[in-house]
């Protein structure tokens, strides 16, 4: 942990999108790239300058842009299809519902600025119910990578896997966590830090808090096993299963609604499981609101030492 | 010519007899909307569109897109009077297992080239397919029906503005205007006109025909070519049976049994003189 703060290696994997974009687009001449007038903010400005000809601009029209997106895949094209995710799940749900995954398009969304992290923009813009929305229709596939190195091995790996998937990024900077040669399998999670008292499952941003979580945790005496579970859906339920049964408490992170997030799909891989303790750490049931992300995490409970409070409220330290 | 003309309008009127069957056994799907655009899709599917129906995803077609999902029944009945499928499925139409969903799934139906049957959103899809074409220096052309109560839809004016920006000239917008909605005829429920003059500030050029002179259609299909057109189609809706014409009770419900025979008498009437 102290490592990986020592180290400062801060990227945002927004960045981190842009970059490897244009990295496999150099490899990749069937890789197709639109945006909704957000180019500079999803950083698919780095593609468009790169490759002008292979980049396509909708303007301020989210829907048409998930409609011609899924037109052009059928020409044989992957394409990436990126806006912030408030506009990318939200504007679009249906466009993606019913054009995009009914006709299994091979269109990637890539969704940037998700979660309150978005910060001083507010509710409007700060999107807590994607994860929810794109997880529910049938054959989407949902990962939220927690850092820039993730965010690059999971566009690596998706643009070989035919199919729509909806790809959930941050606006802000956040620590390089994963290790350089850990590959990201879809349908995997990953146990970051071992333990037996409790296990943390979490994505995104969140899963640097869990480990500074499970630092102050483990010097009031409990041992968090830390997972990091960038693939939603498909979630891994061997890893869950195996890590609950062992600590038989767990506690979900995300910065999303409790409902319908990370935590639902977490509850729906432990129904049938007796004897197990869960609770869901994320946004409650309202909006969010203008502030600074490290005040916002603070305020809406997501910050590391809040979810310590949290735990501790569950199992004795 | 002539002969072309006169063999497609018998097929037109074939096509509307299988479409009046179907949803009559089927006891479902938009019968009246299906029969404003009977003439339309017979052009295009034996007259116009470069295809392989044994072929479906032959690499070099002209694509046709049925943004009006809902005229399914009409749609199913010209994808297997060109041989995409057999007869005698059309009567599982809406039916449990069938591949003839209540609107086009392309996932389970040959000759689908995407699913519709929101409205508005075929129609992007039919512009992205024009710019995969164009991107790739494609010969083909892009089709796509729309309905006139689609054009409520914010999504389609999005769409053709985005065709425009992007100089596509390889598609053709094609309007079944046949004047009614579901809740009533468009320009009491939701006005549309000036229609042509919309299309054309988009920058798309107009072409305005008889959706039911067989000759008209196949001059301005075979004029739309080379260009960004939307063919603006007057139509009946209910076209071809005196009952059903202009009589929005049937939007989106069959002919029941006895009526059914009565239309199927006056279609082949109509045959005989064609």
């Amino acid at each position: 942990m102290e490592n990986i703060i020592k180290t400062n290696m801060n990227k945002s994997t927004r960045d981190a999108f842009g970059e490897a974009l244009v990295e496999i687009g150099k490899t990749n001449r069937n890789l197709l790239v639109m945006d909704a007038d957000l180019s500079l903010s999803t950083k698919t400005c780095l593609f468009a300058n790169e490759f002008p000809e292979r980049f396509f601009d909708a303007g301020v029209a989210e829907q048409n842009m998930i409609g011609v997106a899924s037109g052009l895949s059928k020409t044989g094209k992957i394409v990436i299809a990126s806006t912030l995710a408030i506009f990318a799940s939200g504007r679009v749900f249906e466009q993606v519902r019913n054009t995009l995954v009914h006709s299994d398009c091979d269109v990637k969304i890539v969704a940037t600025h998700a979660g309150i992290s978005v910060g001083k923009d507010g509710s409007s813009h700060q999107s807590i119910e994607d994860i929810a929305l794109m997880r529910v229709i049938p054959g989407m596939r949902v990962i939220v990578p927690c850092d820039a190195l993730e965010t690059k091995k999971v566009l690596e790996k998706i643009i070989d896997i035919h199919g729509p998937f909806y790809v959930r990024l941050g606006r802000d900077e956040v620590p390089i966590i994963t290790p350089e040669d850990e590959e990201f399998i879809l349908g995997k999670g990953k146990v970051l830090r071992n333990g037996c008292d409790l296990t943390m499952v979490g994505c995104g941003m969140m899963v640097f808090e869990m480990l500074k979580a499970a630092d102050i945790l483990e010097k009031k005496g409990l041992q968090a096993e830390v997972i990091n579970m960038p693939s939603i859906k498909p979630i891994d339920r061997d890893l869950i299963l195996e890590s609950c049964s062992k600590t038989k408490n767990v506690f979900t992170c995300e910065e999303h609604s409790i409902i319908g997030g990370l935590g639902s799909a977490v509850l729906e891989t432990l129904e049938e499981t007796r004897g197990i303790f869960l609770k869901r750490i994320g946004i409650g049931d309202c909006f969010g609101e203008s502030g600074l992300p490290e005040e916002l995490f603070e305020k809406y409970g997501l910050s590391a030492h809040k979810i310590v409070e949290t735990i501790e409220k569950y199992l004795k330290t | 010519m002539a002969d072309i003309i006169r063999e497609l309008e018998k097929k037109s009127n074939i096509a509307r007899q299988k479409i009046l069957k179907m949803t009559t056994q089927c006891e479902g799907g938009h019968l009246a909307g299906s029969l404003s655009c009977t003439d339309l899709l017979v052009a295009l599917y034996f007259h116009i569109l470069n295809h392989r129906p044994n072929e479906p995803l032959w690499e070099q077609r002209d694509r046709f897109i049925l943004s009006k999902g809902h005229a399914a029944p009409a749609f199913y009945v010209l994808l297997s009077m060109s041989g995409y499928f057999p007869d005698e499925e059309l009567f599982t139409l809406r039916r449990i297992n069938s591949r003839l969903q209540g609107h086009p799934d392309c996932k389970k139906l040959p000759g689908v080239e995407i699913s519709t049957g929101s409205l508005g959103q075929g129609f992007s899809a039919a512009v992205g397919m024009a710019l995969g074409y164009k991107y790739e220096n494609h010969n083909g052309h892009i089709f796509c029906l729309l309905g006139d109560g689609e054009c409520d839809e914010g999504q389609v004016w999005e769409a053709a503005m985005f065709a425009s920006n992007y100089y596509l000239k390889n598609i053709t917008a094609i309007i079944d205007r046949n004047g009614y909605q579901i809740d009533g005829p468009t320009e009491k429920v939701m006005k549309l006109e000036p229609l042509d003059k919309k299309w054309e500030s988009f920058g798309w050029n107009i072409l305005e025909i008889n959706g039911h002179d067989m000759k008209q259609i196949v001059g301005a299909f075979e004029n739309s070519r080379s260009n960004r057109n939307v063919i603006i189609a007057n139509t009946i809706k209910g076209k071809g049976v005196s009952f059903l014409e202009n009589n929005n009770a049937y939007h989106s419900k069959p002919c029941s049994s006895n009526d059914c025979e009565l239309a199927i008498r006056e279609l082949n009437q109509k045959l005989k003189q064609i």
